[in-house]
């Protein structure tokens, strides 16, 4: 029993972490991962999101009529999507703006989504609150990792602190758009390799 | 002139799926078929522009006058949500022949994050109703350029040996990166073009 719980929850941390092996979430995975901040803050935010959003799901999972459970689970997450953005406006006002449009796109996320018609709406509410626990902290490590690697190569810094020597000539065509499909795409292929075999 | 450049710059130069990251998700999924990605590409134009207009009238004539900004995203998205079902069960009505190219694709539009993004960055833009729809078309229709295009590439990389790894998503990252690096090329003609007004 404690075995499967254990399991439930680290499956999201290496097995079908998201984004690499469960390729879901792409777009914000790119946009805001340009410096090692704003992927740490945009996991945390999504980890919440996807918690609240797995729990409630799940304790309404027999109340909900089938027909529109998905209209259901898009007004539970919205909740707490506003929710995030009115906190980060308040108390963390440059991740804010950082984060910009990509706050109220944590709705059309579809881990999210995903989670709570593949997960959430079949299983009762603590193995859900692991799930998504475990799934949020794999979306923050992968985001926070894609984002270190653009941020020290692309512009030689790490969480805003210069950690490359002076010397370095940063390598700005991972912090444009172009770089961060290619670095995506590589560690996708990494992620493959080591799987694999 | 002016509208022609927001044109230029929405479709081109600051592409939605390449430069702005939206809508990766279905970039992935569709593009491995030519006649799909036309679908999505066709029903994406369709249900966006449909969808900014919508949510553009709900923002300035029932959250503004109420001071309800907050609930935007919650709104948005269930505008969006019923938008679609509408579209659905009016084509199946009324346009059976539309219904049966878009159909399949309409159900999926609703996750779809450049249909929340745009109506969303039209407001923070503070753009009017005529530049909200022209700004939505162009950049539904750069979106399903580049969906097209991806297809075409797709196609022939389908018969191409891509190392294993690679193989799916992450070579068609990479691809998306240099694709996103060919459109940074049209920069140039969004300079001249703003030069010429």
């Amino acid at each position: 029993m404690m075995d499967l719980r254990i399991r439930e929850f680290t499956k999201g941390l290496w097995k079908e972490i998201p984004p690499f092996r469960l390729v879901l979430g792409l777009c914000p995975a790119l946009a805001v991962t340009k410096s090692a901040d704003g992927g740490l803050g945009m996991g945390i935010a999504v980890t919440f999101v996807l918690l609240c959003s797995n729990v409630l799901v799940s304790l309404l999972r027999n109340v909900i009529p089938k027909k529109v459970r998905i209209a259901s689970y898009i007004a539970i997450v919205a909740t707490y999507v506003v929710l995030v953005e009115m906190i980060t406006q308040a108390y963390f006002f440059p991740l804010y703006q950082k984060l910009g449009i990509f706050i109220p796109l944590i709705v059309v996320n579809c881990i999210i989504l995903g989670r709570a018609e593949a997960f959430a709406s079949k299983n009762p509410v603590l193995p859900s609150a692991l799930d998504g626990l475990g799934m949020g902290i794999g979306y923050t490590l992968s985001l926070t990792v894609l984002a270190s690697i653009r941020e020290i190569l692309g512009s030689g810094t790490w969480f805003g602190m210069q950690v490359m020597g002076s010397s370095y000539q940063p390598f700005s065509f991972l912090v444009e758009a172009p770089g961060a499909f290619v670095c995506l795409g590589l560690i996708l292929g990494i992620m493959n390799s080591l799987g694999k075999r | 002139m002016e509208l022609l450049i927001l044109v230029i710059s929405a479709m081109l130069v600051k592409n939605i799926l390449l430069a702005q990251y939206l809508g990766n998700c279905p970039f992935c999924g569709v593009s491995n078929r030519m006649d799909t990605a036309l679908g999505m590409g066709m029903a994406v134009i369709f249900v966006l522009t449909l969808s900014s207009a919508c949510t553009w009238v709900v923002q300035r004539y029932m959250l503004d006058p109420f001071g309800l900004g907050y609930l935007q995203t919650l709104v948005f998205i269930l505008v969006i949500a019923a938008l679609v079902q509408l579209v659905e069960m009016f084509l199946k009505k009324s346009a059976p022949l539309l219904y049966q190219a878009l159909g399949i694709y309409l159900p999926l539009i609703t996750t779809n994050c450049a249909v929340l993004g745009v109506a969303i960055i039209c407001i923070r833009r503070d753009y009017d109703f005529v530049h909200t729809i022209v700004f939505s078309l162009a950049s539904a229709a750069g979106f399903s350029l580049a969906l097209v295009l991806m297809a075409g590439i797709r196609r022939r990389i389908s018969v191409s040996p891509v190392p294993r790894a690679l193989q799916g998503t992450a070579i068609t990252l990479i691809t998306a990166g240099l694709m996103a690096l060919a459109f940074f090329g049209f920069a140039g003609v969004d300079a001249s073009l703003t030069a010429l007004k």
